[in-house]
């Protein structure tokens, strides 16, 4: 049997996020029985029910998304990207501004445009993020649907003709 | 006469500007490609290329931006690259900037968690890259950005 989280959140690469990290470390003292592993970042606060680490290789970290049951991040695109091509449901909670969680409000916007799809989905709060954390556990609905590890050869196409000076 | 490959300076921040770089990669494939970004442990999902790192940076601490600035120079200095490439964020602009001295031609690709408007960095970027361009169609402008597709 695999000891490797079943829980696996991140709040990405770049800021803390502390609400986030607390809201996982909640529902891990609620479940003890479950295997939580939180990325917490640069963030202050610490998990003492989850376990957590700051930082891991992205090698690492692909491995935890692929082998947890469950992805939490937040709404950011790498953690969207990474969710997808691991064909793994994803939880997400947004940056708010006004908290001092991100330079804008775009995670908002972000989520606008992809929860819903296939195997993205979304809390506002901690409280319909354990909510949610719970139903996906019991159900994890449709995985995301599978894609090519690069983008649409017509977009990058355009982007070869300019490096080679024939697209302005 | 040998015809040297061009060379490509592909810079992102860590994250999703970094994962998005990534997925662009057959864009640049036969090309001498050199890596700038964030966490060093990143090189190893490009093995081959030349790599350097940079201290993160945004707008909310911008005391490590004349380390960044430093650091930027040095990679576009040591690569001369003839095309930079970029999915952002805001320390890229510096790349875009030494690479214009150098003489390179530079291109910004606005994330795509951009949805709704652009990201600050490529409000700028629209006057100091080549050539600019969002992710969705609905914020192409005239000139730029400019639409041509997306990383999903």
């Amino acid at each position: 049997m695999s000891d490797a989280p079943e829980v696996f959140a991140s709040v990405g690469s770049m800021f803390a996020f502390d609400r986030f990290a607390r809201a996982l470390d909640d529902w891990a003292a609620a479940h003890p029985a479950t295997r939580v592993l939180v990325q917490i970042g640069s963030g202050t606060y610490e998990p003492t029910h989850a376990a957590f680490v700051r930082m891991m290789p992205p090698a690492l970290y692909q491995r935890r998304i692929a082998e947890a049951r469950l992805f939490v991040a937040h709404a950011g695109m790498g953690s969207i990207i990474a969710a997808i091509q691991a064909g793994k449901p994803l939880l997400m909670m947004p940056r708010r501004y006004d908290l001092g969680e991100h330079t804008t409000d775009h995670q908002f916007a972000t989520l606008a445009k992809f929860a819903g799809r296939d195997g993205l989905h979304s809390a506002a709060s901690a409280a319909e993020l354990h909510i949610k954390i719970d139903a996906l556990l019991a159900d994890g609905g449709v995985a995301p649907a599978p894609i090519a590890p690069f983008a649409a050869p017509e977009f990058t196409d355009r982007i070869r003709a300019f490096i080679h000076g024939s697209e302005g | 006469m040998a015809t040297r490959r061009v060379r490509v300076l592909a810079v992102a921040s860590g994250g999703g500007h970094w994962v998005q770089l990534l997925r662009l990669r057959p864009a640049w494939a036969g090309c001498d490609v050199a890596y700038a970004t964030v966490h060093p442990d990143a090189a190893a999902q490009v093995p081959g290329a030349r790599f350097f790192s940079f201290k993160d940076a945004s707008r909310k601490n911008k005391a490590s931006f004349a380390i960044v600035a430093l650091q930027l120079f040095r990679a576009v200095a040591t690569v001369r690259p003839d095309v930079i490439v970029t999915t952002g964020s805001a320390p890229a602009l510096l790349a875009i900037v030494f690479g214009r001295l150098f003489g390179a031609r530079t291109l910004w690709i606005d994330s795509i968690a951009n949805s709704e408007v652009m990201s600050s960095s490529g409000l700028r970027a629209r006057k100091l890259a080549h050539q600019c361009l969002t992710q969705w169609p609905e914020l192409a402008g005239d000139p730029v950005p400019e639409y041509w597709g997306a990383v999903l």
